[in-house]
């Protein structure tokens, strides 16, 4: 408090009036972060600088856009060919939405390695799963501006799981696309949304996920809470200053990330088709849906879960599910162990495995259907839920009891499903699925009764280094 | 009556009524808002019937019209296309064609048409909107044993019998639909009304 009558002159006189001085050393030089961040610390400030940018070469784009069923696709072609450099800020842009969740599935990884979402952080995570929903909401409308037939018959698909829901569903699908079908209202309104609805919601999220991370602080990756030991002046002896330390280093961050962003907006803007679909370069048409259709690659992990059930109303719930599971994940995994270098093996065991999954689903999410391929999504999907049961299930010390208990039920509703459609010809894919799932589900949760692989390491009363 | 002392469960319900009506009004508000995002009128009025000319129409072929801005299918089904379809086995979901949304009464039959030759289908999977491809060949088992040939929505892999059934195993729930048509003539196809009579549902 005392600093604050020291200064003087302009800046004294607004920072009575106003309090910025307050506010950079609150946030930013009295700012005590853990002085152990790593690598994984960078995609934070990094979500942030694609977010300015993805403002920032939207207003642009926006001068000459129009947003109009007959126009629209005709005026991204003008940008990329015939205004100055407009390509360029094009591909900023639609390369900045992929870098964007590159960044936030990574952000996302390194909360669940070190345990960011466990209390007293639980706030923190579930503002983060609205931002990531919005920016999945934010993403999916920006695709259907270009109006190419990927933007097209992917607004199709994603609308009509809307309409899977009882009673309401036909109704809602034709509130929200304005008419019948996916046409100019449905184009002008996901418009209006995108450049000026969810962009300020996602901001007014970014400042409450920022305000809640600044209220209990960081977590690092010992998962130590360094507010547990302070000097005589209440200052964490594990903590650095924000700024100059973390700027500095997030700089560093910044440049590796804008030398690759820059690479890829240059000499692979589409990626291969992967941040934009061929299919997206020719007009939408409402009479053909293409060969092969797959939303974008960040929505594909989900997108396979979703066609891994044969039913339009159970895929779309499983879909949505496995979405809505991450903000009960605080309340999933209550181990007090944040951080997974003192965890045990069963549990890196359970989060590799889980990766991995994430991955395959993506990739089968990419590709045609074909019966292999649906099989292994349908195991993978189930592979996805398992692995949050899990969490749950090393939450502390289980008996031998709750242990065949519990892989009891799952394997029970695994097994149950696979009754309901086992025939003559699918039954020798089913079974090999069907074991493989069942043998990973008793390893998992009956390994701690008979072995060491769950023992957890003593977690240290300071960060490490 | 003294200002130190307030009457509180007086101003209890004043702030409690207060906010109800407040609140009230408010949600009210939001109703011209949520309202203007539903079809405009202009939306509504684009629903009237076409015609199609099925004269030129060869066996196996299929045409595409727009009717209500979704794809409508007329299909000249061979006899080999009529032959693959069959009802009463445990292929299907729907095999008897039993839900009433999915076709007209006059469609409730085994070729779920009015006549057995001249398919008319919405061109849109039941599953989640996508344009199904039309798979003409009887005899291609690129997409397992037991199908026939149909139709195959690629964005999901439903697949559908020359009836528009959906087989056992697809993602759709449904049979696609068939819209409401009539014969206006023997080559005339009129999609968006209901045969008139018993006699023109008879062909």
């Amino acid at each position: 408090m005392s600093e604050k009558n020291q200064s003087s002159g302009v800046i004294g006189w607004i920072d009575e009036r106003l309090p910025i001085l307050s506010f950079i050393r609150d946030h930013l030089t009295h700012y005590y972060a853990p002085k152990n961040f790593n690598f994984w610390y960078f995609f934070g400030s990094l979500a942030f600088l694609i977010l300015f940018l993805q403002i920032f070469t939207g207003i642009f784009l926006a001068m000459h856009y129009k947003p109009d069923a007959k126009l629209a696709f005709d005026s991204v072609e003008f940008i990329m060919r015939d205004v100055n450099l407009g390509w360029l800020i094009r591909y900023m842009h639609s390369t900045g939405a992929s870098a964007f969740f590159i960044v936030v599935y990574l952000h996302m990884f390194r909360a669940l390695m070190y345990g960011s979402f466990k209390k007293p952080r639980e706030l923190i995570w579930l503002f983060g799963v609205f931002i990531y929903l919005a920016l999945m909401a934010e993403a999916f409308m920006g695709y259907l501006l270009p109006w190419g037939q990927m933007s097209y018959w992917g607004a199709q698909v994603i609308i009509n799981l809307f309409t899977t829901i009882p009673f309401i569903g036909p109704e809602l699908g034709v509130w929200i696309r304005g008419d019948y079908a996916i046409s100019d209202p449905t184009l002008t309104r996901f418009f209006a949304l995108h450049i000026v609805a969810v962009p300020m919601v996602i901001l007014l999220l970014v400042i409450l996920h920022l305000s809640a991370l600044h209220t209990v602080g960081s977590n690092n990756p010992d998962g130590v809470e360094i507010k547990n030991t302070k000097d005589e002046n209440g200052v964490p002896l594990d903590g650095i200053p924000f700024h100059p330390y973390y700027t500095v280093k997030d700089f560093v961050g910044m440049g590796v990330f804008l030398f690759l962003f820059a690479l890829t907006v240059f000499y692979v803007p589409e990626m291969g088709g992967y941040f934009l679909e061929h299919a997206n370069f020719i007009p939408a048409n409402p009479l053909v849906t293409p060969e092969h259709i797959a939303p974008v690659w960040y929505f594909t992990p989900f997108y396979s879960i979703l066609r891994a059930i044969p039913d339009p109303a159970f895929g779309a719930l499983a879909m949505a599910l496995s979405i809505l599971i991450l903000f009960f994940l605080p309340w999933i995994d209550k181990n007090p162990i944040k951080s997974i270098r003192y965890r045990s093996t069963l549990f890196k065991i359970n989060l590799f495995v889980f990766v991995i999954g994430f991955l395959i689903l993506g990739y089968l999410g990419v590709k045609a259907p074909t019966p292999l391929y649906n099989a292994l999504a349908l195991r993978f999907s189930e592979m996805y839920f398992i692995f949050f049961a899990l969490l749950y299930f090393y939450s502390t010390a289980r008996n031998s009891t709750f242990s065949y208990l519990f892989s009891g039920i799952i394997l029970f509703f695994i097994i149950a499903y696979d009754i309901l459609r086992i025939n003559s010809d699918n039954y020798l894919t089913l079974l090999i699925g069907l074991s493989s799932v069942c043998l990973f589900v008793l390893f998992m949760t009956l390994s701690p009764l008979y072995t060491t692989l769950n023992r957890e390491k003593e977690v240290p009363e300071r960060v490490t280094g | 009556m003294s200002s130190d002392n307030p009457d509180n469960s007086r101003r209890k319900f004043l702030t409690g009524s207060l906010t109800f009506v407040g609140g009230t009004g408010a949600a009210a508000t939001l109703w011209p808002f949520l309202s203007s995002m539903a079809p405009s009128n202009k939306a509504k009025a684009a629903g009237a019937p076409v015609k199609v000319d099925i004269s030129g129409l060869k066996e196996g072929e299929k045409i595409d019209l727009i009717w209500r801005k979704k794809p409508i299918w007329v299909v000249k089904r061979s006899q080999d296309m009529l032959e693959s379809i069959d009802t009463n086995d445990t292929k299907h979901k729907d095999p008897l064609s039993e839900n009433p949304e999915q076709q007209p009464d006059f469609a409730k039959n085994k070729y779920r048409s009015l006549k057995p030759e001249i398919l008319v289908l919405e061109g849109v999977c039941t599953h989640l909107g996508c344009n199904p491809a039309y798979k003409p060949d009887t005899t291609d088992t690129s997409l397992g044993k037991d199908f026939k040939g149909g139709f195959f929505c690629a964005c999901h892999g439903s697949k559908f019998d020359f009836a528009g059934k959906v087989s056992n195993g697809s993602p759709a729930g449904a049979n696609l639909k068939v819209p409401p048509y009539r014969f206006e003539d023997e080559n005339t196809i009129i999609v968006g009304e209901l045969p008139a009579n018993k006699l023109e549902e008879i062909g």
